[in-house]
């Protein structure tokens, strides 16, 4: 698997999630996916994302463009220096939350992609990797 | 901060979301209509959504909030125009908007308006 182009992303505000949102869309849209695959990733973008800035208070997001061999896909990657995840099963479950949301950001955005990678070390802080094929 | 305009026609207020809304703004939106609700005594709330690319789980819940705030104040809400893919999306996060009232457009959303039944009995009686 090999990444093409990137572009790397700040996220602290709401503010800077919509600016991740447009830029998912961007690059789903040069990938070639079609609307319903680009609706999937920008939306499981802008969970990961909105997990950044309420978990973490913010941290970065690489959106790449990878193939693997006739393959394309995005390959987007969340990281933050937050407290981390101490059960990132228990994180995965429908309806469980630490904040005030609905618990459907990290379960329902793992639904939305086809390879979803969390690593997270307590007190250093979260990484996770999401890519959608087309 | 910029503001998402709620629009007043008889006794329906009509909010059409135009731009790609962050967090706070979508929270914004949600105070604004419940105050205008009261202030206008509207009977329902008609949101299109037909601009937008995608409803999270935030912006869903946004709209799940304003469909029981606006029962608890009398008025029923209307959800239309929301994309396929935006459908598609939605329900494989694991939101199907339980409570929100849909249609596929503005057109169908104030027949459902006008149809309802609170609306007819008050129809009704103000022609008898």
């Amino acid at each position: 698997m090999t990444a093409s182009q990137g572009e790397q992303l700040p996220i602290r505000t709401s503010e800077e999630v919509v600016v991740v949102r447009q830029a998912v869309r961007k690059w789903a849209v040069a990938a070639g996916f079609s609307i319903i695959d680009q609706t999937k990733v920008v939306t499981a973008a802008s969970e990961l994302a909105r997990n950044t800035v309420v978990h973490a208070g913010g941290g970065t997001v690489l959106i790449e463009q990878i193939t693997s061999g006739e393959r394309r896909g995005l390959r987007l990657t969340f990281e933050d220096s937050g407290p981390g995840i101490p059960d990132i099963e228990l994180a995965l479950k429908d309806g469980y939350t630490t904040g005030n949301g609905l618990g459907l950001g990290l379960s329902g955005s793992k639904r939305l992609m086809n390879e979803f990678v969390i690593t997270s070390t307590v007190g250093h802080g979260t990484k996770v990797v999401a890519t959608k094929w087309k | 901060m910029e503001r998402i305009p709620i629009l007043k026609m008889g006794d329906c207020l009509l909010v059409t979301v135009q731009v790609d809304m962050h967090d706070q703004m979508a929270l914004t939106l949600q105070d604004d209509l419940t105050t205008r609700i009261s202030q206008t005594k509207a009977k329902a709330v008609l949101i299109d959504i037909s601009a937008l690319e995608i409803v999270d789980s935030f912006i869903g819940r946004m709209l799940g909030n304003i469909a029981g705030m606006a029962r608890i104040l009398d008025a029923q809400t209307v959800l239309v125009g929301m994309r396929p893919a935006v459908a598609i999306t939605l329900v494989e996060l694991g939101m199907s908007l339980p409570g929100v009232r849909t249609a596929l457009n503005v057109e169908r959303g104030m027949d459902l308006i006008r149809m309802s039944p609170a609306n007819r009995s008050r129809h009704d009686r103000e022609s008898r």
